[in-house]
């Protein structure tokens, strides 16, 4: 029963989003007929919010139960599996991780319905129109050529297993997260394209679209992190960013809805940088789906690619060329019927923000370029794989004027401003960046990208809070402690980065139980291997015992596990983590004459990437909450003033015109 | 309408064209094994099941090329390979099969439900044969002449229409 009802919620919801788009759609009418049909449009959105996320707890539950009677569970389930790790196995295939997209999708739609009452009556009419026609695609795609509820005709035995690699907690966490911030944006593209259709992009649908673009890039922020701390500690090869193809399909989403982010600010404060907003709003999304499109077609080889399919890729391609193409068509046809939004000097707060628009877009079309480029060498036969000898070096041409002009711009005022009255900033930011490069420079020989990325960590970390000078600290807004924690969290994370590419230190051995090696002033005994077994693994435990100089040895336990269902080998790392980096320690084969491959780095400040990962999500809460807080203030003081007229109509005075707000 | 905001459509449009066309491209996602054309590799496996006996490389020599097939009980394709295998037996193919990680039960339970093509299933408990002939996962095939060299290797399920060519390559390597 679990799997039909399942099914049948999701055809519910799909003929509720075709209700939804026609709603929609007579809203744009605005004439009274329209109006009638046009209320459903609300409703039929929120609904279907309910629908989905039905059908995904049904699907959690068959999971749950290990009901091998659904095809999906049967594929990718195991009955001796840990429950948490049945649940995760939700998510960890295609059609799971489909049916949380469409829930997600749904659900966000649900609630801009249900919340958003500030828009032009027309606009939303078209925004909502968008959003059920985003959601009708990928319950199209999920019904017809993913069902999740497919049911086996004959039970299977037992099923086959989940990838032993998707079998960690990191995994329970980062899926979702990231497909929060990539569904998200789906709110941001509905809004833009609603804004273009019916011509009104102005500051009031910008703050209508700040939260959200903030809330799904939070999302996109912390998944990223925890996907790029799993990939550190989980594979095993010691590095936190591969540039890997999914690596590079979520870090495209973030770029886009980073660059959003800020020009969504400018429009909603100068109500300039219209025709860019919207662009960006379709971008943003677009570079969700189409890293969904990289990572399911199979057209790109990945090491993540767990459901590649090329029929699916089919499906997805034409979803991209509805929405993307679609959307692109009409910005094209509409947008030079946009006006023009403000004017502002190049040496502006508004200048240095459309400055640091364009190097995201740079650095975007560097990851995208790069990310494509195997692709197109393909189509004439000939293999490449492109890595970090094109990304970063190219990455960094774009992100070094991008980082100068970060430190600069929030110092800066609006419309226009004279560089001499920073003058003491300047040079304050200018001294620091020598006097780090001059001192690295020193101490040894290193590469010229880290050194660079060192010096414009402790700039930026230092320039991140000078906008708070000469303030009155209680009287900062909530949204501009946000903008310093998330600028001071890029610099730790840029921080911690080169910190990590300079200092590392590694020590490849073989050795005997017994032998002792010494790595950046720690010492590592190898005090012996003994297997070890568990729920549905058995692994080679090697048990090493470490100090740091003359401290107590603490014994750390890095694995190589092998799980038997299905059959794969995985290396578990095992970490120490001090104030100042981490201690990396994997084991590796035996070889012939008994000795083990002991693998160990003492990687620097390379937890500060994660951390500043986290800051930087911290100043997108802290961002959401003080705009929030702001616009319920506003709501507020809206209401009395309505109340106070009200009063005085009531005994008979003249009724003054509402105060604009 | 100004020309610059056709440059995305232009560029996307150029993006999804190219991606269409590589879609149907075939994509060769199947890493061949290295063993294809050398002899087979010297092994002796315990019986799999009760009733068969297990298999050796000494079963593959005596001039007739034979298959062996590589499984598991716990494997969803080998259950939609099972028709197959048993087209190909009655053809007069002789099947040898190679159990993997498998429970002598839980082969038993998988003969009775979909059918016994097998001569010989020989247990390899811990893909040491699977590794050193090269097979990546469950199900593969591989055609072995009556030399005892690997001539051939099919990946994934047998299905349907891949019967014809697996009795020609049977035919040829004879």
């Amino acid at each position: 029963m679990i799997a039909e009802l399942g099914l049948a919620a999701l055809w519910l919801a799909t003929a509720l989003s075709v209700l939804q788009i026609m709603s929609g759609v007579m809203g744009l009418r605005g004439d009274e007929k329209g109006a009638v049909l046009a209320m459903y449009a609300r409703p039929a959105a929120v609904v279907q919010a309910f629908l989905a996320v039905f059908a995904f707890l049904l699907l959690l539950w068959a999971f749950a139960i290990t009901d091998l009677s659904v095809k999906l569970v049967a594929t990718n389930s195991h009955s001796m599996k840990p429950l948490i790790y049945k649940l995760t196995g939700t998510w960890g295939n295609h059609e799971g991780s489909m049916l949380l997209w469409v829930a997600v999708l749904a659900l966000s739609g649900g609630l801009l319905a249900w919340m958003e009452r500030r828009l032009p009556e027309k606009t939303m009419s078209a925004t909502l129109a968008v959003q059920g026609f985003v959601a009708l695609g990928f319950y199209a795609f999920l019904l017809l050529s993913s069902n999740p509820f497919e049911r086996l005709p004959v039970p299977a035995m037992e099923g086959t297993g989940l990838n032993p690699l998707l079998q960690d907690i990191g995994l329970a966490v980062h899926p979702p997260t990231l497909y929060v911030g990539y569904v998200g944006l789906s709110v941001a593209f509905s809004l833009a394209m609603g804004a273009l259709i019916t011509k009104q992009v102005t500051p009031d649908f910008a703050k209508v679209m700040r939260p959200w673009v903030l809330f799904a890039w939070v999302f996109l922020t912390l998944g990223i992190t925890a996907g790029s701390y799993w990939a550190y500690y989980e594979l095993g090869w010691g590095g936190w960013w591969f540039w890997d193809p999914v690596e590079n399909a979520s870090l495209m989403p973030w770029l886009a809805a980073t660059a959003l982010l800020h020009s969504v600010s400018v429009l909603a404060a100068r109500d300039a940088l219209r025709t860019w907003t919207i662009m960006l709003g379709v971008l943003a999304f677009s570079m969700s789906m189409l890293g969904t499109f990289l990572v399911r077609s199979g057209v790109l080889t990945s090491v993540h690619a767990f459901a590649v399919d090329p029929e699916r890729g089919s499906f997805i391609l034409a979803l991209l060329a509805l929405y993307i193409g679609g959307a692109l068509a009409i910005f094209a046809f509409r947008a030079g019927s946009i006006a023009e939004g403000k004017r502002f000097s190049v040496s502006s707060r508004e200048g240095a923000l459309v400055f640091n628009n364009v190097m995201l877009s740079a650095i975007l079309a560097i990851v995208l370029l790069g990310t494509l480029y195997p692709l197109l060498t393909e189509a004439f036969d000939v293999r490449v794989s492109v890595g970090p000898p094109y990304f970063n070096p190219a990455g960094a041409i774009f992100a070094i004027p991008m980082f100068l002009v970060m430190a600069v711009g929030p110092l800066l005022r609006w419309k226009q401003d004279k560089p001499a009255r920073i003058q003491f900033e300047l040079m304050l930011l200018a001294s620091v960046l020598i006097s780090v490069v001059a001192l690295v420079a020193i101490l040894g020989d290193y590469a010229i990208l880290p050194v660079l990325g060192l010096a414009f960590a402790v700039a930026l970390a230092i320039a991140s809070f000078l906008p708070l000078r000469g303030r009155n600290i209680a009287r900062v807004p909530t949204a501009t402690w946000g903008m310093v924690m998330a600028h001071f969290g890029v610099a730790v994370a840029l921080f911690g980065m080169a910190s990590e590419s300079a200092f590392t230190q590694e020590r490849l051995a073989a050795v005997t139980p017994g032998s002792t090696e010494t790595v950046a002033g720690w010492t590592i005994a190898l005090e012996g291997v003994d297997p070890v077994a568990g729920p549905n693994w058995t692994a080679v435990e090697a048990r090493l015992s470490v100090a740091r100089g003359d401290e107590e040895p603490t014994i750390i336990t890095p694995q190589a596990r092998n799980f038997w269902a299905p059959a794969q080998a995985t290396s578990e790392s095992a970490l120490i983590t001090r104030w100042d980096g981490q201690l990396y320690a994997v084991i590796g084969d035996q070889s012939d004459d008994g000795r083990w491959q002991l693998r160990v780095w003492w990687k620097p400040f390379v937890t500060f990437i994660w951390y500043g990962g986290l800051l930087i999500s911290l100043g997108g809460v802290l961002s959401i909450i003080g705009r929030v807080r702001v616009d319920l203030k506003r709501r507020r003081a809206t209401r009395k003033a309505r109340e106070r007229r009200d009063d005085k109509i009531a005994i008979g005075e003249q009724a003054q015109p509402e105060p604009a707000e | 309408m100004r020309p610059v905001f056709f440059i995305p459509l232009a560029l996307f449009l150029f993006f999804a064209g190219l991606a269409g066309y590589m879609l149907t491209q075939d994509k060769d996602q199947m890493v061949p094994s290295g063993m294809i054309d050398k002899p087979l590799p010297e092994f002796s496996l315990p019986p799999a099941v009760d009733g068969l006996p297990g298999a050796a490389r000494a079963n593959f020599l005596g001039g007739k090329p034979k298959l062996l097939n590589v499984w598991a009980s716990w494997c969803l394709p080998c259950i939609a390979e099972a028709p197959q295998l048993e087209a190909l037996k009655d053809q007069g193919v002789e099947i040898i099969g190679i159990a993997i990680r498998d429970k002598p039960a839980d082969v038993a339970n998988f003969l009775n439900r979909y059918g016994n093509p097998y001569t010989r299933i020989g247990a390899d408990d811990i893909s040491q044969l699977q590794i050193e002939i090269g097979a990546a996962g469950v199900p593969e095939t591989f055609v072995i002449d009556g030399e005892g060299n690997i001539r051939y290797q099919h990946i994934g399920d047998i299905r349907a229409e891949d019967v014809p060519e697996l009795l020609k390559i049977l035919q040829d390597v004879e």
